[in-house]
């Protein structure tokens, strides 16, 4: 049939194959449909879900135990030991708030860690053929490479469009590619190794609600357990002899003293950003402030209001999680194609073959189906690709073995060695980053050394690849090494 | 469905010629909304004037839900005071638009884009990039 001719001619012009691939089609068989795989686990990006897909987490989990673990330990020593004295000698609401902080600070930090942040998923081999053959017509190539940027004109203003040589895909404005979690994030923000997860479109307001309640719950604490002190080292018993009946409030003091600065300054930093409608990503390389170099700078995507702006921002319509975590996949083999079709038929799933097209009809009357990161996409990252983490500012076009089509999810987690190096130019918000994390954890100073927040700069490439066969010189360049080789075991 | 029966029975009769991918128009900023030009390689399948009212019509419903306005403040602020919390069990009004694009897709195919050997894909399969149109050969239709 020729449908099936078609279905071949994918998987095998395709230069690796997702070893995954033939082995769920088995398993598909063999099990009438019962196990098949959900997208999720052929996810081409460094994710973890757990869940079966609910939750989405970044490859490491960065500090997020840390950071939980902090949060718990205070406010539990909070309401065990300063509470009591304070319910007695002030008000119930103390308690009370400190509840309410508490849960909105835990469930926000929990949302921002485990949602989507925005993944565009790959593109499909024939529209990375499309594309691909649209610059090559449109490439001058007499006296330089096609460029692999695209300009628009957004609201009067020139935006430049960069290429994802990962993806296969022109970038959408504000979009930019997460080197450590391997995917393309829409209205990338920074990672965030605090949550575990990089902050994007989708987890942005989460992200805003946890560092403000988080800033409030410090507050608050501090707050307490001052006047706690206080009232005990009333009479003239003095601090020390308040300190020794309620030593757990020295702790609650010093963590709580430490983290409100880091954290009052990303709070205002960030609101700062919601006002202006920018992103830290933005704002950190300057697309918009004039160190670009560019005349008519203004960031076109701002209202120009800041009610307008902060409602846009965290009061927006939730848009929708791109990639289907939960889908089945579709079956690709011609073989089974009528025995699985049926099955998969009732499930979300896309296909670029023809048989998927035919399933998507009905799978459309059921329900939208996002899209997927699928085998084909994967497969077709071939070796002659870029490396992911894309060149900030020129194109480079050296090529340099793209790794990043294995799925990494059934192999456990690869290296990263999350690396610092500082941002191109270092400035005061930047700085409130670099003391969040000095001030949250002074006994992980190594760890926080190697887990620097939130310079996207250099998620996104400070400097152009240099060695074509190992990849960018910056930070993220030894994990492309461990990648390099963890694919060859592929 | 007999619609998809049809186009099953026409597909195993004709193969894919080509597909054409609609890219978006990014004029008006990070709204999602699609290039209304017509594409050279449709023009002996359907008419222009159809496939630019199939997209404009696509790109109004997409602006609706990505409308920035009183439903969808209310919509956002309750959810901050619940934490956030009611996402997980309410639809949002954006998957409650995207329902209805699924279905308007899905009767353009039926009705103007299958009896000419086309198909829309619904733009949320492909990541809202791009609205994929599979051309198929036209061997068995007298067209």
């Amino acid at each position: 049939m020729k449908h099936c001719e078609y279905q071949q001619i994918d998987p095998q012009a395709l230069s690796t194959p997702t070893p995954t691939l033939p082995p769920q089609h088995a398993v598909v068989e063999e099990e009438k449909g019962e196990t098949a795989r959900r997208k999720w686990e052929v996810f081409p990006g460094k994710n973890r879900f757990y869940c079966d897909g609910r939750i989405i987490v970044a490859q490491q989990s960065g500090v997020l135990p840390l950071t939980l673990g902090l949060i718990l330990v205070t406010t539990v020593l909070f309401f065990v030991f300063d509470c009591p004295f304070l319910l007695k000698h002030l008000t119930v609401f103390i308690p009370a708030i400190g509840g309410v902080l508490f849960v909105f600070v835990v469930i926000s930090l929990l949302q921002t860690s485990f949602t989507d942040p925005g993944i565009l998923p790959r593109a499909t081999p024939d529209e990375a053929a499309d594309i691909e053959k649209q610059i090559d017509n449109s490439g001058s190539s007499t006296y330089r490479p096609p460029p692999r940027t695209k300009e628009v004109m957004i609201n009067q203003q020139v935006v430049k469009l960069k290429y994802c040589f990962t993806c296969k895909m022109f970038r959408p404005p504000r979009t930019s590619h997460c080197s450590l979690c391997d995917n393309c994030v829409e209205r990338f923000d920074h990672h965030c190794p605090w949550v575990g997860n990089c902050v994007g479109k989708r987890n942005y307001r989460f992200f805003y609600t946890f560092i403000v309640s988080l800033s409030f719950l410090t507050v608050f604490i501090f707050g307490c357990v001052a006047t706690h002190l206080a009232l005990r080292a009333q009479g003239g018993r003095g601090l020390m002899f308040a300190l020794q009946e309620s030593p757990a409030s020295a702790v609650e003091l010093v963590i709580c003293f430490f983290s409100v600065w880091s954290i009052l300054g990303l709070s205002g930093f960030h609101t700062y950003l919601v006002a202006s409608n920018l992103t830290t990503n933005e704002d950190i390389k300057g697309s918009w402030s004039g160190k670009s170099g560019a005349e008519d700078t203004g960031n076109p995507y701002s209202y120009n209001n800041i009610i307008t702006n902060c409602c846009s921002v965290l009061c927006g319509p939730m848009p929708p999680s791109l990639i289907d975590r939960r889908g089945f996949m579709p079956v690709e083999e011609s073989s089974q194609t009528v025995a699985t079709e049926i099955e998969l038929a009732a499930k979300n799933e896309i296909n670029v073959c023809t048989q998927g097209t035919k399933d998507l009809l009905e799978s459309a009357s059921r329900s939208p189906c996002p899209q997927t990161g699928k085998p084909q996409t994967v497969s077709t990252s071939c070796p002659d690709s870029i490396d992911p983490a894309d060149p900030a500012v020129t194109f480079n076009p050296a090529v340099t073995p793209d790794p990043v089509a294995v799925p990494s999810l059934k192999c456990g987690g690869r290296h990263h060695s999350h690396t610092t190096s500082p941002p191109d130019e270092p400035r005061q918000q930047h700085h409130h980053h670099n003391r969040h994390h000095k001030t949250r954890s002074t006994q992980s100073s190594s760890k926080r050394a190697a887990l620097h927040i939130s310079n996207p700069a250099y998620n996104v490439s400070l400097s152009p690849p240099t060695s074509p066969g190992l990849g960018p010189s910056h930070a993220t360049g030894a994990e492309d090494h461990r990648r390099d080789s963890f694919a060859a075991l592929h | 469905m007999a619609e998809t029966h049809s186009l099953q029975d026409m597909r195993q009769q004709a193969a894919i010629a080509a597909k054409v991918f609609i890219q978006r128009d990014y004029t008006n900023g990070t709204v999602c909304q699609f290039q209304t030009k017509f594409p050279s390689e449709l023009e002996t399948r359907i008419d222009k004037q159809q496939f630019e009212e199939t997209v404009r019509t696509l790109n109004n419903l997409y602006a609706e839900a990505e409308k920035l306005g009183g439903s969808s403040y209310l919509e956002g602020c309750l959810a901050c005071l619940t934490a956030y919390t009611i996402f997980l069990c309410m639809e949002t009004h954006y998957e409650k638009v995207l329902k209805k694009i699924a279905k308007f897709i899905q009767e353009q195919n039926d009705k103007i884009y299958a009896p000419r050997g086309l198909l829309l894909t619904d733009p949320i399969e492909r990541g809202l990039r791009v609205v994929e149109v599979t051309i198929f050969e036209d061997r068995s239709l007298g067209r």
